[in-house]
């Protein structure tokens, strides 16, 4: 990996303020009762799942140019089975659940 | 005296090399961690429901800590950047500086997520109580153990930054621990989306 | 001071677990004595025990699995004689005896055999066929062969001091968790697991790292070998499986030593997320078995049908899929457990859809074969056997894939046929087929194929006598895992299925005895070109045994089949115009002693001797902090050392030794061009 690639203050600052704004947003909403239902998961999801790509775009320079591809393989790789690893499993989990109220 | 150099020569032409075999073993490695965590939270989600009528999340969690934990966290990754703009500028100095920083905040998450769990063991939401305390003690307490062992690490730096000062292999290990430290971050978003957030609503 | 490990721990309640541990304890003084009566106490501590070499540590793999391997069997015997006998009386074992002995016979085979089996022959042929000097991380390599070392000995050692587990080898909670089972049977079930599993995930990330980063130039992706591309898969499937395992096995240790409830009965815990959890390490640990084998049988059939491998990229897609595929289907292990049909039939579908591309290997492997020069070797033998049985078994296999099937046949008789029809012929022939086709490579003498073949025959005729008979129980109902039955008509199938474990029996006696012969006239079946068998891939471009550095000159590689190429246009065994001096990693005990704690950390758990466990913690702390801080871990070895190392080497090889392909450069499209440019 390239150490000496663009990591300059500007960078570290924009993630930090969009870090800052995306996990005001979830916080403030719970806090404040602003919104209620199951559009709070949904505001929460999307705004954790932003605040990943926030970090992993500058705080961990991921770039799909300057990163070696095996490290991206495995990134995708790995995402890909969180999403069946957690969703099957939670699907599993909540279908037993609800069959067995 | 020509035999020697060139030998030194070759050892830093395969020691570049083992770093760059290093730092990319380094980053499967936290995509193996990173499937611990899933484990974990996913286990969490499970059982975050069963308190077996004891604590509820509604009772043990305060949003206005973990706000503060959140805080920590994040202000942590920014200096650890800064400690890592340093180094590429080779200012051994603020290196140094920017990780005690790093030490600091990295030392106040840990006591404020003591001081969080002391507090819920004390009140009898301690682990043993429910399945849902279970999960919750055991993934948010393998996150601070890893936030632990990166302070170790941070420590162990800042004392080879001193020895040693920036050379290759130091800034390798660095490069290295700073991922890990972004990575615990990342971990920390989920923790508060999915567990905090949630558990208060 | 020393938690719950009182004189009670020796086994003085049955004749056979006092034999059990007679047996080991005698066995491991008896290693003692030799050693210390052929004074090879330095020799294998400088040697072996601290080399950082990966053929040694591969060779040391192969040795533990195979020890493991015979404690395994008598496992199986044992089994089988009870149930033999075992109609309408106690037979011979109490029944908490003779749970010990299956849940001991799963997790060793599964983890001490078929584990460092597969990882010893990775260790020892990989980096040659990629054209590497070593894996990524040599000293990571030996940590993790102690740590797997050091889960075996707390197996070995439950046998003497304590008991196993009686839960089986998947250990289901609420029967594995504290209030069914308070004793230390499972404690060491579970920290055997967790030990050997961190040693296994730290090789899946050394692996990956080595076949991504250390391959020779030209050795393109596409140009890997397929014993080498079914490695980098299951490394992958390693890294990212056994996770899970330590995450599942972390929780059932916290529900039983701390009290937490993550799969208790009451209080909140979830049984059934046990099942999920340990299943999701689980099926991917199944692929990890066989891929391995695949790879070797795909190098063996190339090699002994004088053809090159029929559809190398078919081969090459089908293992990635089946790797990915084998993270989709971990529900079909618990169709009973009462998920709605949709959630069942989604699983069951993408179990059936993995028996498309393993019957495409299948296939590519006949292809290979047809108008082949056949050479009935070992090796070809076993790989012949295994395709032939390994097809009932996925008959078997989509048969209790469809979830209304697997309803009657779960649990059953039928079940155990299944997996050891898959894992027998699947994994074990397929190791076998590479102890044989190997061991030249790694020893530099050839193993005797007379007593090769025999041993076949008898594990062959043996895995039919004792297997079919099971499939024909469970379809008479009859469960896995009883100790005793009262139904007279199973007894026959029984007797018959214990017979075949007699018959396996005389097959591992077999390797034994062509191990002892081998070794006996090594002299007369020397390989000096470090090429027995004419065969096609890097592996076979050193010598045998190789230098400490494999290639004196790393290769450049232009074909799939690269030293075949080499052969055909002459340019093997030429001596480069000058050598250079090579990079090696020094040698370390740190790995044995970060193994040997790590086994008095598990010990110490499984007993709560806690000031143990955390001197034992300090101890590894200060090993890993000991290497982090060592920058001076490598050496060089000068060029007029690796010429005299090459010379002598050589020097050994008569025009006749060699495979002189130059008058087989292939010719019309069936054969293929092997040149530049073919990916």
């Amino acid at each position: 990996m390239d150490h000496s690639a663009e990591r300059t203050l500007s960078t570290y600052l924009t993630g930090f303020v969009l870090a800052v704004v995306l996990t005001a947003i979830p916080f403030a909403l719970v806090w404040g009762e602003l919104l209620t239902g199951p559009a709070v998961y949904y505001v929460i999801a999307v705004a954790a799942v932003l605040q990943v790509v926030v970090h992993l775009v500058f705080f961990l320079h991921l770039n799909l140019r300057s990163t070696p591809a095996e490290n991206l393989f495995f990134l995708g790789f790995a995402a890909v089975l969180i999403f069946i690893m957690v969703g099957g499993s939670l699907w599993i989990m909540m279908d037993l659940h609800h069959r067995m109220m | 005296m020509s035999e020697t150099t060139m030998n030194e020569d070759l050892l830093e032409h395969e020691e570049r090399k083992s770093l760059e075999s290093r730092e990319f073993g380094f980053w499967v490695y936290l995509m193996t961690d990173a499937i611990i965590f899933a484990l974990l939270f996913a286990s969490y989600v499970v059982l975050s429901k069963n308190s077996a009528a004891g604590p509820t999340s509604k009772d043990v969690f305060d949003l206005s800590h973990t706000a503060g934990e959140t805080a920590l966290l994040l202000f942590s990754s920014l200096t650890f950047g800064l400690a890592t703009i340093a180094m590429s500028l080779g200012q051994t100095g603020r290196v140094v500086q920017w990780l005690f920083v790093t030490l600091a905040l990295g030392l106040g998450f840990l006591a404020m997520e003591m001081i969080e769990f002391s507090g819920m063991i004390g009140q009898g939401a301690g682990p043993e109580t429910s399945g849902f305390l279970s999960a919750f003690f055991t993934l948010v307490g393998t996150h601070g153990l890893h936030v632990a062992f990166g302070v170790i690490g941070i420590c162990v730096m800042i004392g080879q930054v001193l020895v040693k000062g920036l050379t290759i292999p130091v800034r390798s290990r660095l490069f290295r621990l700073g991922l890990f430290w972004h990575f615990l971050d990342i971990v920390w978003i989920g923790i508060f989306s999915v567990v905090y957030l949630p558990g208060v609503m | 001071m020393l938690g719950r490990l009182t004189i009670e721990a020796i086994p003085l309640y049955s004749w056979v677990a006092m034999g059990g541990a007679a047996v080991t304890v005698c066995g491991g003084l008896a290693v003692f004595l030799l050693i210390t009566y052929l004074r090879a106490w330095k020799v294998l501590w400088t040697d072996w025990l601290t080399s950082v070499d990966h053929k040694k540590i591969g060779i040391m793999y192969v040795v533990l699995a195979l020890v493991m391997l015979v404690r395994g069997f008598v496992d199986a015997l044992m089994m089988r004689a009870q149930q033999a006998i075992a109609l309408n009386s106690e037979g011979y074992l109490p029944p908490e005896h003779f749970e010990q002995i299956f849940s001991s016979h799963g997790t060793i085979m599964i983890f001490f055999v078929a584990m460092p089996f597969l990882t010893g022959l990775i260790n020892i042929i990989v980096p040659q066929q990629i054209g590497a000097r070593d894996v990524a991380f040599p000293f990571l390599n030996s940590v993790s062969l102690w740590l797997t070392a050091a889960g075996a000995g707390l197996v070995l050692v439950s046998l003497v001091v304590g008991k196993f587990s009686t839960a089986g080898w998947t250990g289901y909670p609420p029967y594995s968790g504290v209030e069914f089972s308070p004793g230390v049977g499972v404690d060491y079930w579970l920290w055997a697991l967790i030990v050997s599993g961190v040693g296994s995930t730290a090789s899946g990330i050394n692996f990956i790292v080595t076949i991504v980063k250390n391959r020779c130039p030209g050795m393109t992706y596409m140009r890997m070998p397929l014993f080498t591309w079914t490695a980098l898969c299951i490394s992958v499937l390693i890294a990212f499986a056994f996770p899970a395992l330590t995450v599942v096995a972390a929780q059932l240790t916290l529900d039983r030593t701390l009290g937490f409830h993550f799969f208790t009965n009451g209080d909140g815990g979830n049984m059934m997320l046990f099942a999920n959890l340990i299943w999701i390490w689980g099926h991917p640990e199944v692929y990890i078995l066989i891929l391995p084998a695949f790879g070797i049988f795909s190098e063996v059939v190339a090699t002994f049908s004088r053809k090159r491998l029929f559809g190398y990229k078919s081969l090459v897609y089908a293992t990635a899929c089946i790797a990915i595929l084998s993270f989709t289907v971990w529900l079909h292990h618990f169709f009973t457990m009462g998920s709605s049909a949709n959630v069942n039939a989604v699983f069951g579908i993408a179990t059936m859809i993995i028996a498309v591309p393993t019957g495409v290997k299948i296939f590519d492997w006949m292809f290979t074969m047809y108008r082949g020069r056949i050479e009935f070797h070992p090796s070809m033998v076993y790989t012949i056997g295994f395709m032939v049985t390994f097809v009932i078994g996925g008959v078997t296999g989509v048969l209790l894939a469809l979830p209304p099937a697997d309803y009657l046949m779960h649990n059953s008789t039928f079940l155990v046929a299944h997996f050891h029809n898959m894992l027998i012929p699947g994994a074990l022939f397929g190791y076998f087929a590479g102890l044989n086709y190997w061991f030249p490579k790694a020893f530099g003498f050839k193993l005797d194929a007379k007593w090769g073949i025999r041993s076949f025959w008898f594990w062959f005729i043996g895995f039919y006598l004792a297997f079919m008979p099971l499939y024909v129980l469970g379809f008479m109902g009859m469960s896995r895992r009883m100790e005793h039955y009262a139904d007279p008509n199973w007894q026959p199938y029984l007797i018959v299925a214990a017979l075949g474990a007699l018959c396996i029996l005389c097959g591992i006696i077999c390797i034994g005895v062509q191990l002892y012969v081998s070794a006996k006239n090594w002299g007369s079946a020397r390989d000096v070109t470090g090429d027995p068998w004419n065969g096609r891939t890097l592996d076979w471009a050193t010598s045998s045994p190789p230098a400490p550095y494999n290639f004196a000159v790393l290769p450049e590689v232009r074909d799939v089949d690269a030293f075949h190429d080499m052969k055909i246009h002459g340019t093997a065994y030429r001596p480069p115009a000058h050598y250079e001096d090579i990079v090696m990693p020094r040698k370390s005990g740190l790995g044995p002693v970060i193994g040997a704690m790590a086994f008095v950390l598990g010990f110490a758990f499984v007993w709560y001797i806690w000031w143990l466990v955390a001197l034992s913690l300090v101890l590894i702390l200060i090993c890993i902090g000991i290497r982090a801080c060592d920058d001076d871990t490598d050496f060089v070895m000068p060029a007029a050392e690796v010429a005299r190392i090459e010379a002598a080497h050589l020097a050994q090889i008569t025009p006749v030794d060699m495979h002189d392909m130059r008058d087989f450069e292939p010719r019309g499209a069936a054969s293929g061009t092997p040149l530049a440019g073919r990916a």
